[in-house]
C-alpha cells in the first residue's frame, strides 16, 4: 500500500521490541464479540489510476458551472479565482499544518490569519473580526447566540428575506438555548414588519443585504430603532464581492456583520467547504463573547513582533461547559484562499470586480425583463435579482437545463409552500459573457412562449 | 565546490568569529522577515487584470459606498513572495513527524487534492438543478455507505462541518429523541474528566449540563463511579473511544448496556476512530451516535486549522432524528434528490433541524472517499494496525526513560506524564519547546487533563521505523539532557525557530486583533 512505509520485516522487529506476539496482542482490550475476523465488506485497495478513473466517472455525471451559461446564486457565487490562489494554498506548509498551537513554528498561518481578520474588519466596516467560522450560515447562528449573551436577552427576529438555510441553521442552533427566534414573512419588496417587532426584550434583528432575492437594504434607520431599545443589529451577506460597491454593515450601524466569504477565493465546491466571516464592534463585552478563534499580535522573547492565538479563555478547550461556543476550528485553508485573493485584488481590484458584477447583472435584468411573461421584482440589487414568471419557476429551470442553460434557483426550492412558485432568483457575475446573457434570454423566451 | 564569479573556488575562513549580530533587513538568510500586507501593499496596486467597467449602469439606489475601504493590493509576484515567505515559517506534515496526540497528523495524499479539483466536483453549485448533479449525489451516497459499513450503523448525517459540529449533530439528535419520548427531566450528561473540551461545550449547547466521571487507575472510566451516577435524569454519556489517554475502554459494551438500561443514549466521540478502522465497528459496541473526523481518520488536510468535516453515524434509535438535508430517491427510484426542507422528509424521519446551509463539505467528501478507495478494506485495516504498532513502538522505546502515564500497551497514541522531569527544573512546556529546536513539532501538551504535565504522542501510520528511531533517539537525548541539569537550554528554547517564545499573556491582556495605521500617519 503506497501510503504505508512499514515493511513486513519492520513490523516483526517492532512487535519483538514491544514484546507482543502479534498485532492482535495490541487489540486485546477490544471485547471479543466486537473483534472482526477479516476485512470489512468493502472493496480492496486500488491503484492511483483505478481510483482516478472511478472518481472521474462520477465527476463526469455533473454539469460544471464553467461549461454552460450559468446564473445560479442564492448563497454561493461563481467567480473567477486567480491561479495563484490555488497554487499557494497547496503549499505543503499551509495545506498540511495543524492549528497554530505552537506559534514559534506557525507564524505563516498566524500572520495570514491576522491579515485576514484585518481585511474582513475593513470590508465590513467593523472594528474586529475573528479567524473565520465554518460558513456564513453557522456564522449567522453564532452571531445570534452572541447577541443573546451580550444583551442578556432571549428574543431574536430574522428578516423573512434572510436565506432560508441561514434561518433554519440559526433556529437549530438556538433551539435548545432557550432563545426564541422568529422570522417575518418572506418579503420581495422590503423589510415590512420587522421594525415593529423590536422591543425592550429583543436581543437582535438579523437582516441580510443583498437579501436572498438580491435586494439591497439600508439598515441605518432600523439600527437607530434597535439601538434605542438596546437591541443589536446583525447584518448578513452571502456575496462578499458586493462589499466592493455597496455601503458596509458598519457604515449602516450594524453591531455584528456575518457572511459567506466563498465568493472571494473559494470555488463553488457543491456547497462546502466555505468560509464564514464574522466581525463586530470593538467593545469589551462583544470581544469577550466572540465565538471562534482569534489571532492577536504580541512579541517574542527577543522583542520581535509575532502572532499567537489569543483570548482562548472564551474557548472550549479552556472553558469547557462555560465556553462561548463548542467550536474548535475555523475554516483555515478557505480563509487563506480568501485573504490571498483579496490581497491580489486590493481595493482597486475589488471595486472593479464588484462594478463588473453589477453591470453584468443590470444587463441581464434588462434583457430578461424584456421577455414576454417576465416581471423584474427587484429594483435595487447588486448582482442578483428576482423575476416573476408566468410559469412555475421550477419547471422553467428544468426546461432551461434541456436548452443548456443553468438559469437560477426557483424560490420554491428555498421557500416551499410560501406561494413563491412563480419566482426565480437569478445571479450574474463577471464570469458571464454577453453570449451567455443572450443564450439565457433566448432560452427563457422559448420556455415561456 | 562552489565557484565565485571570477571562477575561483570559495575559500572558508576558519579563523573569523562571526559573533552574534542583527542583520540590517531583519532576515536571517533563508528565514526572511516579512512585514504585514498592510505595510507592503498599496491601494493603487492590483494583482488581477480585469476588463474596464462600462460605467453608468446603476441599480444600487442609495446603497452605493462613498468612502474608501482601505484594502491594499499586491501585484502577483509580490503576493507570491509574501505568502511563500510566510509559508516557510510553518511546520507541516510534509516537513516531518507531527506527533500531536488526538489530532492525527498523517500524510495527505495529493491524489485526494487532484480529485477534489475535478470540475465535476469543484465547479458545481449546491442549488443547481438536481438532474445536473447526480454524480455528486452518488459520491456522497458512496462515502456514506463506506462510513456505515466501517461503523456498522444504519444511518449517517453528512452535513456537519467539523468534529465539534458532528458532536452537536449527535447530541441534538439525542435531545430530539428524548423530547419525542416526552422525557423532559433527562438533562444530565455524563462526561469523563479526560474528555475533549468540545464535549461539555456541546452538551451545554443542547440544553444539557454535564457531570464528570473520574478515571480509574488504568486510565479508563471508573465503572463504580459511572454506575453510581446513573439515574432517571441521565440523558446519556459522551465517551471517546479509544479514549484521550490512548486506551481502549475495555468495559465499553457494559457501559453501553448500562446507559441504555438507564434510559439514556451513548454518544461516542469518534476523534480516535483511526486506531480501530477496519478492526472494530463502533456499532458493534452499542453506540447510538458517533462523529467521524474526515480530517483525521480519512486524511483530508488540516489546512492550518480547517476546514474539517464531521459526518455523524446513528443507531436505529436515533436515525429518525438525523438533521436535514439528506439524500433520498425520487418517487420513480430513477434518480437521487436532496431532502432539503421539513416537508421533504417522509416516513419515519423527524429531523431535528438543519445544521448548515447546503449539503456539507463536498470538497472533503471527495478527498475522503479517494483516500478510502485507495486503501480499501485491507489498507484501512493495515493503516490502523500500523498506527497502533508505531505508537506502541514509541512507548516501548521511551518507557524506561520517560514516564508512561499508565501501564501496559496503548492504542494509536502513547501518553507520558512529567514524573521523569521531576526536580530537573524543566517543564513539559520547556521539553516541548526544545523539540522544536530539534526539528520536530511538539506532541500534544497538558492534555488530557487527568495526567500531570501530559505529553500525548501520536505518530500515525505515516512514519517509517527509521523515522521513529530518529525521533525516539532525540527524545531520549533530551530526557538525558534534562536529567543532567541542563535546564537553561530548555527554558530558552526554541532558539532555532523563526521566533523565540511568544508572550501570550501580553496578547490576551492588551489584545491587538487587527492592523491599524500607525498613529503618526493617521494624525496627518
Amino acid at each position: 500500500m503506497r501510503y504505508l512505509p512499514l515493511t513486513p520485516a519492520d513490523r516483526q522487529d517492532m512487535l519483538k521490541r514491544i514484546g507482543a506476539a502479534s498485532i492482535d496482542a495490541l487489540f486485546t482490550d477490544v471485547p471479543e464479540a466486537a473483534r472482526l475476523d477479516g476485512p470489512v465488506d468493502l472493496p480492496m485497495h486500488q491503484t492511483e489510476l483505478q481510483v482516478e478513473r472511478a472518481l472521474s466517472k462520477l465527476a463526469g455525471e455533473n454539469t460544471p458551472a464553467s461549461s454552460v451559461p450559468f446564473f445560479v446564486g442564492a448563497g454561493a457565487y461563481k467567480h473567477h479565482v486567480p491561479a495563484t490562489v490555488d497554487h499557494l494554498i497547496q503549499r505543503s506548509e499551509f495545506l498540511t499544518a495543524y492549528t497554530p498551537y505552537q506559534p514559534e513554528i506557525s507564524q505563516g498561518t498566524l500572520q495570514t490569519l491576522f491579515e485576514f481578520q484585518t481585511q474582513v474588519a475593513l470590508m465590513t466596516g467593523m472594528d474586529v473580526a475573528n479567524a473565520s467560522m465554518y460558513d456564513g450560515s453557522t456564522a449567522c447562528g453564532e452571531a445570534v447566540l452572541m447577541a443573546a449573551r451580550v444583551t442578556k436577552r432571549k428574543k431574536a427576529v430574522l428578516a423573512g428575506s434572510l436565506h432560508p438555510h441561514y434561518a433554519a441553521t440559526t433556529k437549530t442552533l438556538a433551539k435548545y438555548m432557550d432563545i426564541a427566534v422568529a422570522s417575518t414573512a418572506p418579503d420581495l419588496d422590503g423589510l415590512a414588519g420587522i421594525a415593529e417587532t423590536i422591543d425592550d426584550e429583543t436581543a437582535c434583528v438579523v437582516i441580510q443585504t443583498p437579501d436572498v432575492f438580491g435586494r439591497l437594504h439600508d439598515l441605518t434607520e432600523i439600527s437607530e430603532k434597535a439601538h434605542k431599545h438596546g437591541a443589536l443589529v446583525i447584518a448578513v451577506f452571502t456575496e462578499p464581492v458586493s462589499l466592493g460597491l455597496v455601503k458596509s454593515p458598519g457604515e449602516m450601524g450594524a453591531d455584528i456583520a456575518v457572511g459567506e466569504g466563498q465568493g472571494i477565493g473559494v470555488g463553488l465546491n457543491f456547497g462546502g467547504p466555505y468560509v464564514g466571516l464574522f466581525a463586530c464592534k470593538n467593545d469589551r463585552n462583544f470581544i469577550r463573547n466572540l465565538p471562534g478563534r482569534l489571532a492577536g499580535e504580541t512579541v517574542d522573547a527577543d522583542g520581535r513582533r509575532g502572532y499567537v492565538l489569543t483570548l482562548s479563555t472564551r474557548e472550549q478547550h479552556i472553558r469547557r461547559d462555560k465556553a462561548t461556543s463548542n467550536i474548535c476550528t475555523n475554516s483555515g485553508l478557505c480563509a487563506l484562499a480568501f485573504t490571498i485573493h483579496m490581497t491580489l485584488l486590493g481595493e482597486k481590484g475589488l471595486t472593479t470586480l464588484a462594478q463588473l458584477n453589477h453591470e453584468t447583472a443590470c444587463d441581464l435584468a434588462d434583457r430578461l425583463s424584456a421577455v414576454a411573461g417576465v416581471e423584474l421584482l427587484t429594483d435595487t440589487f447588486f448582482n442578483e435579482f428576482a423575476l416573476r414568471l408566468t410559469k412555475p419557476a421550477a419547471d422553467v429551470v428544468d426546461a432551461l437545463v434541456d436548452r443548456g442553460v443553468l438559469g437560477g434557483v426557483p424560490a420554491s426550492r428555498l421557500y416551499p409552500g410560501e406561494g413563491l412558485d412563480d419566482v426565480l432568483i437569478v445571479a450574474a457575475t463577471e464570469t458571464n459573457t454577453p453570449e451567455d446573457l443572450a443564450a439565457f434570454e433566448t432560452a427563457l423566451r422559448e420556455v415561456l412562449a | 565546490m562552489s565557484m565565485n564569479t571570477q571562477g575561483r573556488p570559495t575559500r572558508i575562513e576558519h579563523d573569523i568569529d562571526p559573533g552574534g549580530y542583527e542583520t540590517l533587513s531583519g532576515s536571517r538568510g533563508l528565514d526572511q522577515a516579512e512585514p504585514l500586507l498592510f505595510e507592503r501593499g498599496s491601494l493603487e496596486v492590483t494583482g488581477v487584470d480585469l476588463p474596464t467597467p462600462k460605467g453608468g449602469l446603476n441599480r444600487l439606489g442609495t446603497m452605493k459606498r462613498e468612502g474608501p475601504i482601505g484594502l491594499p493590493g499586491l501585484a502577483e509576484p509580490e503576493a507570491m513572495r509574501h505568502y511563500v515567505r510566510l509559508s516557510r515559517k510553518n511546520y507541516a506534515i510534509d516537513l516531518g513527524l507531527y506527533p500531536l496526540g488526538s489530532c492525527t497528523m498523517k500524510h495527505n495524499p495529493r491524489l485526494n487534492e487532484k480529485m477534489a479539483r475535478l470540475p465535476g466536483f469543484a465547479d458545481i453549485h449546491p442549488l443547481q438543478p438536481e438532474k445536473t448533479v447526480q454524480g455528486a449525489y452518488k459520491l456522497i451516497e458512496e462515502l456514506a455507505r463506506w462510513l456505515m459499513v466501517l461503523t456498522n450503523t444504519p444511518a449517517v448525517a453528512m452535513s456537519p462541518k467539523a468534529g465539534a459540529h458532528g458532536e452537536l449533530c449527535g447530541m441534538m439528535a439525542i435531545r430530539a429523541a428524548l423530547d419525542a419520548r416526552g422525557e423532559t427531566g433527562r438533562r444530565r450528561v455524563l462526561v469523563p474528566e479526560s474528555a475533549h473540551g468540545t464535549n461539555p461545550a456541546t452538551a451545554v449547547q443542547c440544553g444539557f449540563f454535564t457531570d464528570e466521571i473520574p478515571a480509574d487507575k488504568t486510565g479508563r472510566v471508573d465503572m463504580e463511579a459511572f454506575k453510581a451516577k446513573l439515574g432517571d435524569d441521565v440523558a446519556g454519556i459522551m465517551l471517546t473511544n479509544p479514549n484521550t489517554c490512548g486506551l481502549f475502554e475495555r468495559d465499553i459494551k457494559e457501559i453501553a448496556d448500562l446507559i441504555h438500561e438507564a434510559g439514556g443514549y451513548f454518544y461516542c466521540d469518534g476523534a480516535n476512530f483511526n486506531a480501530i478502522v477496519g478492526r472494530v465497528r463502533p456499532g458493534d459496541l452499542g453506540i447510538d451516535a458517533m462523529h467521524i473526523n474526515l480530517h483525521k481518520t480519512f486524511s483530508t488536510p488540516h489546512g492550518g486549522g480547517g476546514p474539517g468535516s464531521g459526518p455523524t453515524v446513528f443507531s436505529e434509535a436515533l436515525a429518525p432524528f438525523a438533521p436535514l438535508p439528506f439524500i433520498v430517491k425520487t418517487a420513480d427510484g430513477a434518480q437521487l434528490k436532496m431532502a432539503e426542507n421539513d416537508g421533504d422528509a417522509d416516513g419515519e424521519a423527524r429531523p431535528f433541524g438543519r445544521l448548515t446551509a447546503f449539503h456539507g463539505q463536498m470538497g472533503m467528501f471527495t478527498r475522503a472517499l479517494t483516500y478510502m478507495m485507495s486503501h480499501g478494506a485491507d489498507g484501512l485495516k493495515q493503516a490502523s494496525e500500523d498506527a497502533v504498532l508505531n505508537a506502541n513502538y514509541i512507548l516501548a522505546r521511551l518507557k524506561d526513560v520517560m514516564t508512561p502515564a499508565f501501564d501496559g500497551t496503548c492504542m494509536h497514541e502513547a501518553l507520558f506524564d512529567d514524573r521523569f522531569l521531576k526536580d530537573t527544573g524543566v517543564t513539559t512546556l520547556d521539553f516541548a519547546k526544545a523539540m522544536i529546536d530539534e526539528g520536530y513539532h511538539p506532541m500534544t501538551m497538558y492534555f488530557p487533563l487527568v495526567v500531570h504535565g501530559a505529553m500525548l504522542i501520536e505518530p500515525t501510520e505515516t512514519e517509517s521505523k527509521s523515522g521513529l528511531d530518529r525521533f525516539c533517539d532525540v527524545l531520549l537525548g533530551l530526557a538525558a539532557a534534562a536529567a543532567a541539569g541542563d535546564a537553561d537550554r530548555f527554558r530558552a528554547a526554541p532558539v532555532h525557530a523563526p521566533m523565540r517564545r511568544l508572550d501570550e499573556t501580553r496578547a490576551a491582556r492588551q489584545p491587538v486583533l487587527r492592523w491599524t495605521p500607525p498613529v503618526a500617519e493617521a494624525a496627518e
